[in-house]
């Protein structure tokens, strides 16, 4: 191939699932008890894009990542901390909140008159990747809002693998239902990848690496801009966390056959 | 104004806003990293940060998942405890320690980035920091006083193999201590030897090296250890460190591992070196002089340099323990008696459990406040040491271009304590009110520099290790039993009682606490620290000044009575008319420098809190919980220095009136009246017999007198010590309203709903 990708990952903070979450009613609308004042990490999906996309524009020589985050300025900074020695990536921050209760639309509107603005970005080799769904709202609706803002037709969506071919274009695995893939062959970027887990774990720490980013993420959180994303005129008339549901008995020797028939009963009810 | 006014005013406003304001100053959640990056002043450095997440997350992932699947119930160093080094490697981790030169990624004095990782990892398990910080206690030697050729080889040998580069890590091993009866606390008594093997005109001679160690980490797997070593060849002079490889020809018996209760993940052996290495292996190189072989540093001199670092990383590690307590001992309260048949959600048995009983809070308060006073006074120390590294290069370079050694040193350093002295005055004056060129013309002079901090440091390190690991230890004690029957077992959330024993070790090696005391008993009483310490308090009724909740004034009560006992016990003697404060009467000089600790840690803990009011809004993800923290932290401050000031109090006291004997019926003159003394009187001033009786003793007529020990002990003399002392006791006033108002958060503070590492 005679040029590299540029990509791009859309991410940002979520809550970290530790924490206790719990829904109040803020100044401006429903809010997390405390956000601020907990400690946040990478919304799981957008990591599992950055650490491919890293991974791609290791293999791709003349490739470049940027991770493009919206989220409390403040937040981001700290967030960087973790991941700045983990991925090569520039750092294009928008200062605004990221939290469950933002309209996936003013959000995907805010990313994508970021990304257009990227300095030095060519549309034409652009990799647009984010997550499939975030964990703090499960919309899944903002990679393909921010795609089509950027007037980006080739969508895919929980992508679990992509794979540049010799020929020049991309095979993508799509997860569908029934635990099946659907494989696509795309011409070439650009193209919209909202990803899945994909199949790389997280890349181990590289400090190096880490003091290498940090020298373009300071002077970009300093310059990050205010997005105005919010949830204008949505009324929300219930938000509640998911309960996580345990019922744990301790059996002891159980056979296999037993324990499949009866996960197979708890399913049916 | 009226008693009433201002309850009067306050009836007045609505409730919202009194609820609002309270909400608004409560404690809201536990302190992330936010808050901890500026207390512990490394808000504005991201190397560190960095460092700090990735340490972490292999505290609480790998290490932990290790202590919870029971690696530490094995003596032995087994594959899997091996793998936590490779996961040392992975993170980053093992460089943190190294100069960018030789491969380390974090620039300029390491010491409160080694000090941020074995606090990370302390947190959930001490064996993994010791493990951890072995290497680097092995290269301390050689980073402190090793000739260049030294530092660049086993430095970067020691950093991980970068991709693609074919090279095995090399680890290593410190071995001073040795089988009884010889090193230990006394580490002059060496048995260890060097002799000359083969020694050939001209060429580098060949050494023998005898020695036994007792207790060395990392032994199971060393590739280099670096000992202490007495020449046993007159050949040689006086004593060295020498490095010792594993492949060296002769015996290098790895020996049997140590049958230890703690520091588990961490490999402890009693190995036996009998090899032939060549001179070049002595740390800092050697001399020839007269057909002798002159070593250039002795290892007495090697290891102060090198334990002055590292003991202040020991003490965090019982810091952290101690913080880390916190948050599963409030899980544990809150949860105690929920999924009861007869507990309701919502009930006060279900949402708070245990903490509707005072004590269980108020204990708990106090395990927060000793583990906010040690980390304060832990991170302090290490920062000192960051700033002092350059300073004290540079004097060993200036000492050494003009071969001043030993006493010679110590007679110049002598001269340099006056101008240290003015310095510390005028840095203490308005900069409006002092000679600006003299300050700014003391300021440049580097030996100068040299002699204000390293007075500081020769306390700081000593308090930290002394402090943060004895009572350290008494508190986790105190953290096991909230935990009650759990505490005790291996299942205890956040492992609080591996950490008790863990926290005992850590106030052994090293140097255990007489070390420290031995240590603390001489550098506290140089002129030039006490010149600090008076500034000090000085510092603290300012600060009591401005933010009168701190405690402030109360710890600078205690500096001014912990002053006087110093200088009164110097100059008195005891009942016997034996001098007090001298090296031998260890009965004197330790409890005052336990003393000082207690003192030393209130203070660092209040200057922190000043700094995260002062600091805490320019974070803007801390605007919401600031206030919270903040007053908060005030009511644990001052907590603290009540602590403080009751334990300095207490044993002042002891020193000061301990020492005399107690006045007697039978002694002549005994302070008390005689009632044929007061029969006449009271024909003058009526009713003088029978008051006299209330106020004082008298001996009656047939030589009875009150039963007790003898005539109450008059305070003649002492009269300035007693009115401080009392002042002091004035000086607690609030501080359990202080504790009151800490404990309440604890039973509001949001904590996370489960915790972040197995158990
Ligand atoms: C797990 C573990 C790991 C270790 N790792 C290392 C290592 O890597 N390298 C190494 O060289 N050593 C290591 N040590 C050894 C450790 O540093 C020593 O055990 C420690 O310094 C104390 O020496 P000792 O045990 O001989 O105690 P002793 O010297 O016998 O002292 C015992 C006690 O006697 C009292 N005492 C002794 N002398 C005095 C005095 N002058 N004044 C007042 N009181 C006194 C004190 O109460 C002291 O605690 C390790 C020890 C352990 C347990």
């Amino acid at each position: 191939m005679s040029q590299g990708f540029h990509l791009v990952v859309c991410g940002s903070i979520v809550p970290d699932p530790l924490q206790t979450l719990e829904p109040i009613q803020g100044a401006e609308g429903p809010a997390l008890k405390n956000e601020m004042m907990l400690p946040a990490v990478l919304d799981p999906w957008a990591g599992h894009a950055l650490y491919e996309a890293a991974h791609l524009a290791a293999a791709t020589p003349d490739s470049k990542v940027w991770l493009v985050s919206l989220g409390p300025r403040a937040k981001l900074q700290q967030l960087m901390m973790t991941i700045a020695p983990k991925a090569a990536f520039e750092l294009v921050a928008l200062d605004g909140p990221a939290g469950g209760f933002t309209e996936a639309w003013e959000t995907a509107e805010a990313l994508a008159e970021c990304i257009k603005t990227i300095p030095g970005l060519d549309r034409s080799r652009l990799l647009l990747f984010g997550g499939c769904a975030s964990a703090s709202r499960d919309a899944g609706v903002t990679m393909q809002m921010v795609g089509e803002r950027l007037e980006i037709s080739d969508q895919f969506l929980a992508v679990d693998e992509l794979t540049p071919q010799e020929n020049g274009t991309i095979r993508i695995l799509e997860r569908i239902e029934a635990g099946r893939y659907q494989v696509s062959e795309c011409a070439g970027p650009p193209l919209v990848a909202a990803w899945a887990t994909g199949r790389l774990p997280e890349p181990p720490n590289n400090a190096q690496l880490g003091m290498q980013n940090m020298r373009s993420i300071m002077p970009a959180l300093q310059k990050a801009q205010p997005a105005r994303v919010g949830a204008e005129g949505v009324e929300f008339l219930e938000v509640e966390v998911p309960k996580q549901r345990r019922n744990t008995r301790v059996v002891e020797d159980a056979s296999v056959d037993e324990m499949a028939r009866e996960i197979v009963e708890w399913i049916r009810k | 104004m009226s008693p009433d006014g201002p309850r009067m005013k306050r009836g007045r406003e609505s409730m919202t806003t009194a609820k609002t304001q309270t909400e608004k100053m409560a404690l809201r959640a536990l302190p992330g990293d936010e808050v901890r990056q500026i207390l512990w002043r490394f808000a504005d450095r991201y190397d560190l940060q960095m460092a700090v997440q990735a340490v972490r997350a292999l505290a609480r992932g790998p290490v932990a998942r290790m202590v919870a699947d029971g690696a530490r119930n094995s003596h032995e160093w087994t594959d899997e405890k091996a793998a936590l080094l490779n996961e040392f490697d992975a993170s980053g981790l093992t460089a943190l320690g190294m100069d960018p030169e030789f491969g380390g990624y974090v620039e300029g004095p390491k010491n409160l980035a080694l000090a941020l990782a074995a606090f990370e990892l302390s947190w959930v398990d001490g064996g993994s920091a010791t493990s951890a910080m072995a290497t680097n206690l092995a290269l301390g030697p050689i980073h402190e006083r090793g000739t260049p050729e030294q530092q660049k080889t086993y430095m970067s040998r020691c950093v991980p193999p970068q991709p693609g580069e074919k090279r095995t890590i090399w680890r290593g091993a410190f071995a001073l201590t040795e089988p009884l009866p010889y090193v230990g606390v006394n580490t002059r008594v060496l048995s260890g030897g060097v002799r000359v093997a083969k020694w050939k005109e001209g060429e580098e001679p060949l050494l023998q090296v005898e020695k036994r160690g007792r207790f060395i980490t990392n032994m199971a797997f060393a590739n280099f250890v670096t000992a202490a070593v007495d020449s046993d060849d007159e050949r040689i002079k006086g004593s060295c460190m020498i490095i010792l490889h594993e492949d060296d020809p002769g015996v290098f018996d790895r020996g049997a591992p140590t049958r230890k209760l703690v520091h588990q993940l961490s490999s402890t052996n009693d190995p036996i070196f009998s090899l032939k290495v060549p001179a070049s292996r002595i740390v800092g190189g050697f001399k020839v002089r007269d057909g002798v072989l002159v070593p250039n540093y002795d290892h007495a001199e090697i290891i102060a340099a090198v334990f002055r670092r590292t003991r202040v990383t020991v003490g965090l590690m019982t810091a952290a323990k101690l913080l880390s307590a916190v948050e599963p001992i409030i899980r544990y309260q809150r949860g105690r008696y929920r999924g009861g048949k007869t507990i309701e959600p919502g009930s006060a048995f279900h949402e708070l459990g245990l903490q509707q009983k005072e004590d269980v809070l108020h204990r708990l308060v106090d395990i927060w406040a000793s583990g906010e006073a040690s980390a304060a006074l832990g991170f302090a120390a290490a920062r000192l040491f960051d700033e002092f590294d350059p300073i004290e290069k540079h004097k060993d370079k200036v000492f050494e271009e003009r071969g001043l050694k030993g006493r010679a040193q110590l007679k110049e350093l002598k001269k340099l304590e006056k101008p240290a002295l003015e310095y510390i005055e005028l840095a203490a004056t308005p900069a409006a009110k002092r000679d600006a060129k003299r300050f700014e013309e003391l300021e440049a002079d580097r030996l100068v520099q040299f002699m204000v901090q390293d007075a500081v440091a020769n306390v700081l390190c000593p308090a930290v290790k002394l402090w943060n690991t004895g009572q350290g230890t008494n508190m986790m004690r105190e953290a096991v039993s909230l935990m009650g029957g759990y505490g005790i077992t291996e299942d205890c959330p956040g492992f609080i009682g591996q950490k008790w024993m863990d926290a005992q070790l850590e106030a052994t090696y090293e140097g255990p606490e007489a070390v420290q005391r031995r240590q603390l008993a001489i550098t506290m009483t140089q002129p030039v620290f006490l010149a600090h310490f008076r500034q000090w308090i000085a510092e603290m009724r300012r600060v009591a000044g401005r933010r009168p909740g701190t405690g402030a004034c109360t710890v600078a009560s205690a500096m001014e009575l912990w002053l006087w006992t110093l200088r009164h016990l110097s100059e008195a003697e005891d009942a016997d008319g034996t001098p007090l404060y001298r090296d031998k009467r260890q009965g004197v000089t330790f409890p005052m420098a336990d003393a000082l600790c207690w003192l030393l840690a209130s203070r660092q803990q209040i200057l922190d809190l000043l700094e995260l009011e002062r600091r805490g809004p320019e974070n803007e993800a801390l605007a919401e919980g600031l206030p919270g923290y903040v007053r908060f932290f005030t009511d644990l401050c001052h907590v603290q220095a009540a602590r403080a000031a009751g334990e300095v109090g207490r044993l002042c006291s002891e020193l000061v009136f301990g020492y005399n004997r107690h006045p007697s019926w039978e002694a002549e003159g005994a302070s008390c009246y005689q009632a044929d003394e007061l029969e006449p009187l009271d024909g003058f001033i009526p009713g003088i017999a029978a008051c006299a009786r209330s106020f004082t003793d008298v001996v009656e007529a047939d030589g009875s007198h009150p039963q007790k020990a003898g005539p109450c002990v008059c305070f003649t003399g002492m009269e300035a010590f007693t009115s401080m002392r009392r002042k002091l006791d004035g000086c607690l006033t609030g501080a359990r309203m202080a504790k009151d108002r800490a404990a309440r958060d604890l039973t509001q503070v949001m904590i996370p709903e489960v915790p972040d590492y197995p158990t």
